[in-house]
């Protein structure tokens, strides 16, 4: 590992330490080094890129009057193109979605932080890890032939409207949930397990049962980080595919009811892309716009959740 | 946190010395605080138990259902449509394989290499690197199906024009997954002290050598679990497929350069969608398939991330 | 320490090493099964289109390659529109259609590249419209079936349907199936007069159609419609029309749909074969082997066979385009 050092090859002075040749290589390796770096960038260009031909194309068209309203019939003849909704439909789906994980998550976070003992955490711990590495197109399966059968049989009668349709959205809903808990546990189990221990030691010490310390100390001390669990948990399930395909179905449809079948963005692209569309046919080009849709989307919810991130990371180093 | 104690067992103790002043001076806790707190204590836990019922029910589910068609048919038949009792998912389950051979051959160098620029040559006020992190940050949380949108617009088709082969989609799942490497990479390498760097660079070593001999050799395991992530997720993923081609019916091995490829997700994602009986129940097993692979390269990370877990 | 490493590496080159021994085994797989065809054959056969018509040509190419195992079939479903592009810039051997090729959009692709083909009849298959059994009516009219499937459509129960030949009064509640169906484009085409044209107003099963089957015989006033096979495999839930095309009321059946009765819901699936394709022999061997085997392709495929006169026409269409 030693350099050849040349030494008393300048005369008088400082004896270099380094070979002549490896400067030169030095710079090679960073700039190929530089490359791999910068492939990020390209990659972001590249999606822009891929989505912003068609799109405009698309609004060459469509009017963004018609695309901002309701009615998304792309393949019916003629075509409609309100895209909310299939933007709706996704926010349906992910708030039911958040409706179950967000309790459940939480949940199993603060028991991890502040009540189980070691042995548990051995336990718990990889099973989260299981769930968040389990395939979707596993957990859209699951949701529509064990979930969806078990919703129809106890939903009550006709509360909204009754749950005897082929496909529902709170089944893909539940999947979806099941998905983002782990996300949500995690995190927020980090958040809580980096709130310093004299906040809690002061707490008990004033006579606080354990319950209130977690609940109204640590919980409010890690809320940045919490939220940022859930925003980032939103922005998986708005971005999901396969549990919304499988459970939810393929009717547009602008509502909020979890017995209804709906059709989110990601489906819309998935189903149409693979149909019978034509290239450089408008509905082709919806697929992008709607793409771009959902690209701005999850792009605000992670720069949202970043920021949290780092606000949280700060106060305590 | 500042003790190396277990906080758990402070806290006790401050509990218990709080308790034990509270009740010499105001008489015993109330039963109402106690149960309270027991019935807290109760309902966190029953969450944890939903989450674990719902993933048992998952693994139960594909279990008793797939059983029917569990057999070595799955891994060595080809997929039928009119012999579903001798269907297997052989074509799929190789393109997978191949698929994350790819995968893998590109992530780790790409993935490390992007790792090492960010960690031990880029300046990070410098705005350019900034822009690199917080690309890496972006992507890594963008949805799979606009991934294949960019397969599908520019690697399938547009100027690098591949046609649907197996390597379009390897590419595709390459640039899906590669923010995972590089994070889990830059985490590995930020873990070695920089006493190591600095020693090896007071000897007379370049930054490349310090790098090369001395700080990725101690980085490998965790590089390592990270590419293991990015991997199990590459095996997982179905939308981005789905847009670039692996939706085809083929019943001989594909090639990685040529012809029509399948993919183990996107074969089970068929099956699930037909509406026959005997389709579901190979849906079924293979995702018993898919889940035991996945659980083994699970348990070889974590594994390999206890074994290796260096203490500086 | 480092064996673990080289542990990976190992792990990873056996997977490669796999994979290159998987695809190389196929290669050199001698025929060595007695065989009564003329093995030898060898090649790649790409073919693409209608998801309809996939199931008759995976059926087809499954057949096919148990005696002829060195040739590759590979069946995409990218829908018949998606499939006629790629063939008409030559990128696939045959395309599968559940439609005419259009002559205003994909036949001028087709000529500008030089693909010659052939339009080439495979099967036949009927539009079943499926009603709960429960439902006392019969038979219904094109006129009856667009009142209440067309765009248009403002009937909320059977008893707001003119002219029907029994009392009903249920809600209706349809099902039918996804908008990029080659089911869906045919069944508008022929009932509201328009591919796409459609109310909106509908439960959308996508390609599940055992979602239709579940949710009409659960729904009194249900109706949906699919292939006729899969109105035989439940046609002890369902109850299916007769429709009346102009010339009276007919039953879908095999022999309704072969002699044309069964109008309009009945129709004719298609592939079609290239020219420069067929100079391939073991692509002219395919193509006769899905005609002269029909009778079992179509069933294995759920869907009803020609009539010899269709069976003749499409092998004499197939030599010509060989030849000529």
């Amino acid at each position: 590992m030693m350099e050849a050092t040349s030494i008393g090859a300048s005369g008088g002075g400082r004896p270099s330490l380094e070979s002549p040749g490896s400067r030169r290589g030095e710079k090679a390796i960073k700039g190929l080094l530089a490359l791999c770096g910068l492939l990020s960038v390209v990659t972001t260009t590249a999606i822009v890129v891929a989505l912003i031909g068609p799109t405009i194309s698309f609004f060459g068209e469509v009017s963004f009057g018609e695309f901002f309203s309701t009615g998304w019939f792309p393949t019916f003849n003629p075509p409609t193109f309100g895209v909310f909704d299939i933007v709706v439909g996704t926010l349906n789906v992910t708030l039911w979605g958040m409706v179950f994980a967000i309790p459940i998550g939480l949940g199993a976070a603060i028991y991890l932080a502040e009540y189980a003992s070691p042995r548990v955490r051995k336990v718990v711990k990889p099973i989260l890890e299981i769930l968040a590495g389990i395939p979707t197109v596993a957990i859209g399966f699951f949701a529509v032939s064990f979930l969806l059968p078990i919703i129809q049989d106890v939903w009550p009668g006709g509360f909204l409207g009754g749950a005897d349709k082929p496909f529902l959205a709170i089944a893909a809903g539940l999947g979806i949930g099941l998905m983002i808990v782990p996300i949500i546990a995690s995190i927020s189990e980090d958040a809580m397990s980096a709130v310093p221990q004299g906040l809690r030691e002061g707490a008990y010490a004033m006579g606080a049962t354990k319950a209130k310390v977690a609940t109204r100390v640590v919980f409010p001390a890690a809320l940045s980080g919490i939220v940022a669990s859930i925003v980032l948990g939103i922005s998986r399930a708005v971005g999901e595919t396969m549990i919304v395909v499988l459970a939810a179905g393929s009717t547009p449809n602008a509502t909020l009811n979890p017995v209804e079948s709906i059709q989110a963005i990601t489906s819309f692209i998935a189903v149409t892309a693979t149909g019978d569309i034509s290239q450089g046919s408008i509905t082709y080009e919806a697929v992008f716009a709607a793409g771009t849709v959902l690209f701005l989307m999850t792009l605000a919810m992670n720069v949202i959740s970043i920021r949290l991130v780092r606000r949280y990371r700060e106060v305590y180093e | 946190m500042e003790s190396s104690v277990p906080p758990t067992e402070r806290a006790r103790f401050a509990v218990a010395g709080a308790r034990a002043n509270v009740a010499a001076a105001l008489g015993s806790q109330p039963r109402a605080d106690v149960t309270r707190n027991n019935l807290f204590a109760g309902l966190l836990f029953v969450s944890i138990l939903i989450a674990l019922a719902g993933l048992v029910a998952l693994l139960a589910q594909a279990f008793i259902d797939g059983a029917p068609a569990l057999s070595t048919k799955l891994i060595t038949e080809p997929p039928s449509t009119i012999d579903t009792a001798n269907a297997g998912f052989r074509p799929a389950l190789i393109g997978s394989v191949v698929m994350i051979a790819f995968v893998i051959g590109m992530i780790v160098p790409l993935g490390v290499g992007a790792a090492i620029y960010l960690e031990e040559y880029a300046d990070s006020t410098r705005w350019w690197n900034r822009v690199i992190e917080l690309n890496i940050q972006n992507l890594a949380a963008v949805p799979s199906i606009i991934y294949g949108i960019l397969g599908l617009g520019l690697i399938v088709r547009g100027p690098l024009d591949l046609g649907f082969i197996l390597f379009a989609g390897a590419m595709t799942l390459a640039l899906l997954v590669l923010p995972i490497v590089i994070i889990a990479a830059r985490e590995a390498i930020r873990a070695v002290p920089p006493s190591i760097r600095e020693g090896s660079l007071a000897l007379g070593a370049t930054q490349w050598q310090t790098i090369r001999r001395q700080v990725l050799p101690a980085a490998i395991p965790g590089v390592a679990t990270g590419v293991i992530l990015a991997v199990s997720r590459a095996l997982g993923e179905t939308a981005p497929l789905l847009l670039v081609g692996a939706t085809v019916f083929v019943t001989a091995d594909p090639m990685p350069f040529d012809g029509n490829y399948s993919a183990l997700p996107v074969q089970i994602f068929q099956y699930a969608t037909r509406p026959q009986a005997d389709f579901q129940t190979l849906a079924a097993a293979g995702i018993i398939l898919m889940l035991v692979v996945l659980i083994a390269m699970n348990s070889v990370a974590i594994w390999l991330r206890n074994r290796y877990e260096q203490k500086w | 320490m480092i064996s673990k490493k080289w542990l990976l590496a190992l792990g990873v080159s056996g997977l490669l090493a796999f994979g290159v021994a998987a695809c190389g085994d196929d290669d050199d797989d001698s025929s060595d099964n007695g065989g009564d065809t003329p093995t030898g054959l060898s090649g790649n056969i790409a073919i693409d289109g209608s998801s309809t018509v996939a199931p008759l040509s995976e059926a087809a190419a499954e057949l096919f390659q148990e005696e002829n195992p060195d040739v590759q079939v590979s069946v995409g479903t990218s829908g018949t529109g998606g499939g006629f592009e790629k063939f008409c810039v030559g990128e696939t051997d045959i395309s599968d259609a559940s439609r005419q090729i259009d002559q205003k959009e994909e036949v001028p692709v087709c000529e500008e590249n030089g693909v010659d083909y052939e339009e080439v009849t495979v099967a036949n298959d009927a539009l079943t419209v499926v009603v709960n059994p429960e439902n006392p009516v019969t038979c219904m009219t094109v006129e009856q079936l667009a009142s209440v499937w067309g765009p248009d459509a403002d009937v909320s129960s059977w008893g707001d349907i003119e002219g029907l030949d029994a009392e009903f009064s249920e809600e209706l509640q349809l099902f039918g199936p996804g908008t990029d169906s080659g089911t869906f484009d045919y069944f508008t085409d022929a009932v509201n007069g328009e591919e796409g044209v459609q109310t909106k107003n509908y439960n959308n099963v996508g390609e599940d159609d055992n979602a239709t089957v579940s949710g009409v015989s659960g729904a009194p006033g249900g109706m949906g419609y699919f292939g006729f096979s899969f109105f035989e495999e439940n046609a002890d839930t369902l109850k299916a029309l007769e429709i009346d095309g102009g010339d009276g009321c007919v039953a879908p059946s095999v022999e309704s749909v072969q002699d044309g009765s069964y109008t309009p819901l009945g129709r004719g699936l298609f592939i079609y074969p290239s020219a420069e394709a067929l100079q391939r022999e073991e692509v002219q061997a395919f193509v006769t082997f899905y005609i002269e085997n029909q009778e079992a392709i179509t069933e294995a495929a759920g869907f009803i066979p020609m009539t010899e006169e269709q069976t003749t026409e499409s092998q004499e269409k197939v030599d010509s385009l060989a030849t000529g």
